[in-house]
């Protein structure tokens, strides 16, 4: 059974009087422990598409499995609910509380979901112990670099033990460096068996994924999954 | 996919510690937003405090003329003013002394003291001054709750006899003896030589006539003095305060009996008018507090626009948290706890300034009892919290409906 499912997936959008496209008839295939790289030029319909797979968005048309289970028709709570507990997001400008200090942030997805106090305080020491930020436990994300506040990020969407982390150009705000930590962090996650999607631009970034989805006009010109030859 | 099937429930401690911090990262709008909640609040407990104020200063002076008490009036009309009826039919018939010892065979009557009042020259030792004068008998000061400081009230005797003996103010005493004692002393008064037999003491500025500059005789030598046969007023104190409609319908009775048939006095029960200014301050106390509640509507409506200000600044955490797996009903309770604690924190503020408020009114006029009524309390502060969490809704469901892709790339 493959983790991610879609098929015949349609996603209109009403601009004025037209109608844009920025999905159509999409049919893909991602199994679990996979890292997917989604490319391709601005427009092309990756945001959306991780949207989708994120459960932010629903399609006009097609149907979306995750997990074998069909999601396109869970109430929106049901949703929430699937994105508590199953998907991890990392976002390119890093969406911090800034009121928020490092640890609290890391917590945050456990305590919408209601776990106690106690068993938040042991998973946050272990994140920030396996992500290097033990000493940045009671730093604003504004007392912190970049490169750290996208390993807060990155140990907020891990919190929960998500399957699936979508990253939307998670390098996108950092130098070449710091970018290369973070990717090396994310694949260290897909190492452990987590399914990881990445959107980018960067080709150089883009060859490292395991796969390669190539869009264009909200349709997938290039899987190399699929790839002729 | 077990763990689906638990509903995702944010702790009611987390979303207080939540909306606490959230508050607390915006200082400058969650002061304006308390600040404008507790003016309200406060206005409401200051307002009534003075409304209900002056409601028992009023029935504070009216229950110190004395209790129980019913007044007669010579003359038809209701409220003492001109009455266009008793100058066409004919002038009233004297109110005597003989009236009013009549009176006192009713038996819901107690005591009585009838009342003569004019002004008079006093002078002792070559000072002179002007005074009023009261001629009135012995009962007039258990009636009128005065107290004495020296010597005795006037005698017992026939009241048509009138001894010569005063009885007089605190301020009179100070002012014609200086040190010196004044009981046994003679004084003249008008052309009448008079003993001192009591001084009163002093009580101050009342809603009554004032006593410290009061000289007290006996009611026909006040008569004689001011060669009149009719008295100003009868004050008679009824049995009970049940008896006080029968003393007034007896007292009636005897009056019209004596005055062949015509209903010529006016008789007032101090009830009556206590209950009218009682029901009148209170309903000017309730009217205030109304005033004062607009501007708690008013406090309600500013949370709320700091609310959607908050829900617009806060756009893109809200989709982070949506993102994260928030549904609508989190983040709705979210937003309106931190409208509750603004309008709680705003209410307490403003009931302690209020209670300060009416406190420094206390101390600057201190026979004004400024104490804010439970009732007006009670309904100030659930009224700002009804309001804040009322105007809390709006923001809150808009936040709650926010579409999470358009709300993250808000940032």
């Amino acid at each position: 059974m493959p983790l991610i499912e879609l098929s015949g997936i349609e996603r209109r959008f009403q601009l004025g009087d037209t109608t844009v496209n920025a999905l159509s008839g999409l049919s893909l295939q991602i199994e679990a422990g996979e890292y997917v790289a989604v490319m391709g030029p601005s427009g092309s319909g990756k945001s959306t598409l991780l949207n989708l797979l994120g459960l932010l968005d629903r399609p006009n048309a097609g149907s979306y499995r995750l997990e074998g289970r069909d999601v396109t028709t869970l109430s929106p709570d049901e949703q929430a609910q699937v994105r508590s507990r199953r998907i991890g997001f990392v976002f390119q400008s890093f969406h911090l509380v800034p009121r928020l200090t490092a640890a609290e942030n890391i917590a945050l997805p456990m305590m919408l979901a209601g776990i106690p106090a106690k068993e938040r305080n042991t998973r946050v020491t272990r994140a920030l112990n396996d992500f290097g930020l033990d000493q940045r436990a009671d730093h604003r994300p504004d007392q912190l670099s970049g490169g750290q506040r996208q390993r807060v990020a990155i140990a907020r969407a891990t919190i929960m033990q998500p399957a699936l982390i979508l990253a939307d150009e998670p390098t996108g705000n950092l130098d070449r460096h710091t970018g290369d930590e973070v990717i090396h962090l994310l694949e260290a996650l897909n190492g452990k068996g987590v399914t990881l999607v990445v959107v980018t631009h960067d080709p150089s970034l883009g060859a490292r994924a395991g796969r390669q989805l190539v869009m264009e006009d909200g349709q997938l010109q290039h899987d190399s999954a699929h790839a002729p030859g | 996919m077990a763990s689906c099937n638990t509903t995702v429930r944010m702790r009611l401690a987390d979303t207080l510690r939540f909306a606490r911090d959230a508050a607390l990262g915006y200082p400058l709008r969650t002061t304006l937003s308390v600040l404008a909640m507790s003016i309200g609040v406060a206005a409401v407990v200051i307002l009534t405090a003075l409304g209900d104020g002056a409601r028992r200063y009023v029935v504070g002076q009216f229950s110190s003329l004395g209790s129980n008490l019913v007044s007669v009036l010579p003359g038809r009309s209701g409220t003492g003013g001109f009455n266009p009826a008793n100058a066409i039919t004919s002038t009233p018939r004297d109110l005597t002394i003989d009236d009013a010892a009549a009176i006192l065979r009713a038996p819901a009557v107690r005591r009585l003291a009838p009342l003569t009042v004019g002004t008079s020259e006093i002078s002792f030792g070559g000072r002179l001054r002007e005074v009023m004068v009261a001629g009135t008998t012995r009962d007039l000061l258990p009636i009128r709750n005065f107290e004495l400081a020296q010597g005795q009230g006037l005698p017992d005797e026939d009241w048509n006899r009138g001894s010569s003996v005063a009885v007089i103010g605190a301020k009179i005493r100070s002012e014609m003896f200086g040190s010196e004692p004044a009981v046994g002393q003679l004084i003249r008064v008008g052309d009448r030589r008079l003993r001192v037999v009591g001084v009163l003491k002093s009580v101050g500025q009342g809603l009554g006539m004032n006593t410290d500059e009061l000289v007290i005789v006996p009611v026909a030598l006040a008569q004689a003095m001011f060669n009149t046969n009719t008295l100003f007023r009868i004050l008679i104190e009824a049995r009970s305060r049940e008896a006080i409609p029968e003393a007034r319908e007896q007292t009636l009775a005897i009056l019209k009996q004596r005055h062949r048939g015509e209903e010529d006095v006016t008789v007032i029960t101090q009830d009556a008018v206590l209950e009218t200014f009682d029901k009148l301050l209170g309903t000017l106390t309730l009217g205030v507090a109304g005033i004062a509640a607009i501007s708690l509507a008013v406090a309600g409506i500013l949370v709320m626009n700091v609310m959607l200000v908050a829900v617009t600044q806060r756009t893109g955490e809200i989709g982070l948290l949506k993102a994260l797996g928030a549904p609508a009903r989190t983040i709705r309770l979210a937003f309106l706890a931190e409208a509750a604690m603004l309008s709680t924190v705003g209410a307490v503020v403003g009931y302690l300034l209020g209670q300060a408020g009416a406190f420094t009114l206390r101390q600057v006029f201190p026979v004004f009892p400024a104490y804010p009524p439970d009732w007006a309390v009670i309904a100030g502060l659930s009224t700002a919290l009804g309001t804040g969490l009322l105007f809390g809704v709006m923001p809150a469901r808009r936040a709650a409906r926010l579409d999470p892709v358009q709300a993250l790339m808000k940032h």
